[in-house]
């Protein structure tokens, strides 16, 4: 992946895959400290402590069509790779949660990307579902929560164009305003 | 900055609009591989791109969607384009100028853009 958040939109349909109904994507940035979080939390089936295990193997997978699954194994590597770690926790029934943490110092530090995009194209694909999104740095901090939309829309459903262009606006605005109050 | 109450005016202005999109069954349907191969290879500029331009050109008969590995990982990012009654056309290697093309030409003029399907791309 050339970026983080393509891997949080590929981590992200394993949510999606387990039903989950409403899924938080976290991204907390300490430049001071020199660290990067993402969070993803679920309220999908869950998993069965065999399979918590079996996930960051990369010949793990539920598929039946093939039996390689490389989402969370690159996840878990990008982490690693740069001296952060990677956790991963589920409860069968009721949601999966896991956590990467990063050195953003370090030399194979990828950048974090267009994460916008990453949740405009999650709500856009799936808008029978709800989203969380929160992006943290210096200490400041916004998020959109589509249920809040949802209540202003009632009927009118988040794919439409004009709701979209305005969820994209909110996303750049709200990441401009944090990063330009650094 | 953007406030929740603007979803007010977008939904009364939504109200008034018939969305074609739902339930058409003469809609042509573009799917974008988005499994980890695919987002890898770099589909999600390909569906902004294809969202973006059907958008432009209002084409309100035309639904985008995401669909999982087809199994050519090594071809990915994978199109596919199902205009109803017609053969599936399996797009290859996609980028967002060439997923433009595809709106433009296949979609809008009803020519299949051969050079980048899959039957020719590969030989």
């Amino acid at each position: 992946m050339r970026e983080l958040s393509l891997n949080v939109l590929d981590i992200v349909q394993n949510s999606i895959t387990a039903l989950s109904l409403l899924t938080t994507v976290a991204v907390y940035e300490n430049t001071a400290e020199q660290k990067l979080r993402i969070e993803v939390t679920d309220t999908g089936k869950g998993m069965t402590e065999e399979q918590v295990q079996n996930v960051v193997d990369p010949f793990f997978t539920t598929r039946t069509t093939r039996s390689v699954g490389l989402g969370v194994p690159l996840f878990k590597m990008a982490a690693e790779q740069t001296g952060g770690s990677f956790e991963i926790s589920s409860v069968l029934g009721s949601g999966t949660h896991l956590a990467a943490d990063f050195v953003t110092s370090s030399i194979d530090m990828p950048p974090l990307g267009d994460i916008n995009s990453t949740i405009s194209v999650l709500i856009r694909m799936n808008p029978h579902i709800d989203f969380i999104y929160t992006y943290e740095t210096g200490g400041q901090s916004f998020t959109l929560d589509t249920r809040e939309l949802r209540t202003m829309l009632s009927d009118v459903p988040l794919d439409n164009p004009d709701v979209m262009a305005w969820i994209d606006e909110f996303l750049t605005e709200n990441t401009n305003e944090l990063k330009n109050s650094k | 900055m953007k406030t929740l109450a603007e979803l007010q005016a977008i939904r009364d202005k939504a109200r008034k609009e018939i969305n074609l999109r739902e339930e058409n069954p003469d809609a042509i349907r573009v799917m974008v591989g988005m499994a980890t191969c695919g987002i890898a290879a770099g589909a999600r500029p390909v569906l902004n791109a294809l969202v973006e331009e059907t958008g432009k050109r209002n084409l309100t008969n035309v639904t985008v969607t995401q669909t999982g590995c087809i199994g050519l990982c090594q071809n990915e990012p994978v199109v596919e384009v199902l205009v109803p009654g017609q053969d599936k056309v399996t797009y290859i290697n996609v980028d967002a100028e060439k997923a433009i093309r595809i709106v433009n030409d296949h979609i809008v003029n009803g020519n299949v853009v051969s050079e980048y399907t899959i039957g020719t791309a590969i030989k």
